[in-house]
């Protein structure tokens, strides 16, 4: 059976996600990256799509515009670090539910989770077409003069993933357990390694 | 616009085919070893991750579009007769591959000017693509090798030198360590390429090389070839797995690729290739007709 959360999120719909869970998105998604947290959070601009409950995809895609209808020709995710410095605010100011990326999150994030009930997940990287078929349309574009991969883009999405919770709203870090479990078994793995040598 | 001659048209369309070909569909062995790595995992995240790979695959072929949004900088690698008919001018003809196959397959603006930070918007800058070369005396044939070197896959290596008492050790600590601190947002499983020698510049270019040997090859010189197995084993051990979830492997293959050294200087370089390892191994022999090496049923 698959998980599948539906926009708006509410709280209780991801009380239970655990790292580690496979889950979906229905619904409606934004993207936002480097730049678009910046302006959200820093210069305080608003896009007209609404986060509270929503979700939000870090990633640049590319896109192609016919006539007046917009397309993903590839979406896949960027490093989700990149967005620490912005992203604790940019939970408390938007009311976002699920953030979507490349890789684990700090602890700035992992604590704003738990504050404001969050959760972040990851998507395949190198997944890019998986990401764009799974795109229904393409509701929205704000924030063209970012440049292509880091305009505002409100998206509608069916059954998007496999998404992987990598922080849920416990603040359990999935990356960060892994970091020390990967220390440990390198340190492990060396130490027999030149025994062998 | 140059004029190009018929056989240099017939050339530049077929490379330019083999970019396209090249973004958009993985190579035999790297196929392979990825369905192999599949049937290691249990975990659910690991399996869902592989799977959504596969689909992706598969789907890059149906809608003819790219693997991977990234691109890359394209990458030869020529192994070429002195008596290769288009000798002269091969540089410029592979340029105007890239060129074409930018908007024709299409491929991501990769070229950054540095200093000035500017994007060329055509996937051509200052020694971009990139090319290495090396000669083959009394022959008419061109062996060349496509990579599109992504970013998330370029961003982990890593290259020093250290000195000759460190030993080798040393060596595959700093592999290693590499790829723990800095691998596992470079798209795992990875393919990780080490290169020995005396200097950063050596070394990192032999690494480079390695990313690009058939997955599973052995160098041959038996100790070199035992240290590529105790780092397989060893980095697999590590269990990174998929996109860093965890998992029962971490690489796709670690090649080594070694050459003399300085007395008193030891360096050691590793670069990375991501589970998307867009590479392609194709040949022209004296009549400009390619053949594919690395694809099954790829026509060029």
């Amino acid at each position: 059976m698959k998980k599948i959360l539906t926009t708006p999120i509410k709280e209780e719909d991801i009380s239970s996600l655990k790292i580690g869970d496979v889950i979906y998105l229905t619904g409606t998604l934004v993207t936002a990256r480097d730049s678009g947290h910046k302006r959200r959070v820093v210069d305080g601009v608003i896009p007209s799509t609404s986060l509270e409950g929503g979700a939000v995809f870090h990633a640049g895609p590319i896109t192609k515009k016919d006539g007046d209808k917009w397309e993903i020709v590839a979406i896949g995710p960027t490093t989700s670090m990149r967005m620490e410095k912005y992203e604790s605010d940019f939970i408390k100011e938007t009311g976002v539910k699920l953030i979507i990326g490349k890789g684990g999150m700090g602890e700035k994030t992992t604590s704003a989770c738990k504050e404001y009930k969050a959760v972040h997940a990851v998507f395949p990287g190198g997944s890019a077409v998986v990401g764009a078929s799974q795109v229904e349309e393409v509701v929205e574009v704000e924030w063209l003069d970012l440049g292509m991969p880091e305009a505002f883009y409100t998206l509608k999405v069916k059954e998007f993933g496999p998404l992987i919770i990598s922080i849920d709203i416990d603040g359990h870090n999935l990356f960060e357990n892994n970091k020390i479990a990967f220390i440990d078994n390198k340190n492990k793995a060396l130490i027999s390694l030149k025994n062998n040598l | 616009m140059t004029n190009y001659t018929k056989e240099q048209e017939k050339f530049i369309s077929s490379v330019e085919r083999a970019l396209d070909i090249c973004a958009k569909q993985l190579p035999d062995d790297v196929v392979n070893r990825l369905k192999e790595m599949r049937e290691k995992e249990d975990s659910p995240s690991a399996l869902a991750f592989y799977d959504s790979y596969f689909t992706n695959l598969k789907k890059a072929v149906e809608l003819n579009r790219p693997i991977c949004q990234d691109t890359g900088v394209v990458n030869f690698y020529l192994k070429i007769g002195t008596r290769f008919p288009l000798i002269d001018d091969v540089e410029e003809l592979l340029t105007e591959a890239v060129r074409r196959a930018t908007s024709s397959a299409p491929l991501r603006h990769n070229a950054v000017e540095t200093f000035i930070e500017k994007n060329t918007g055509t996937n051509l800058g200052t020694k971009v693509p990139y090319f290495e070369y090396e000669l083959i005396s009394n022959s008419d044939k061109l062996e060349l090798t496509i990579y599109l070197a992504g970013g998330g896959s370029s961003l982990p290596g890593r290259a020093t030198v250290m000195v000759p008492s460190a030993g080798y050790g040393a060596i595959a600590e700093f592999v290693m360590d590499t790829m723990v601190n800095y691998g596992i947002n470079a798209c795992p499983p990875l393919v990780v390429g080490v290169g020995v020698g005396p200097c950063v510049a050596s070394s990192a270019r032999l690494a480079k090389k390695a990313t690009l040997r058939i997955l599973g090859s052995h160098n041959p010189i038996e100790k070199v070839a035992e240290m590529e197995k105790l780092l397989f084993t060893a980095l697999n051990d590590v269990g990174i797995g998929p996109q860093g979830l965890g998992g029962k492997e971490s690489v796709m293959a670690v090649h080594v690729e070694n050459m003399a050294r300085h007395p008193s200087s030891f360096g050691v370089a590793v670069a990375f290739g991501c589970w998307a390892h867009r590479r392609m191994n194709l040949s022209f022999d004296g009549s400009l007709t390619p053949i594919c090496h690395t694809h099954k049923g790829v026509e060029l």
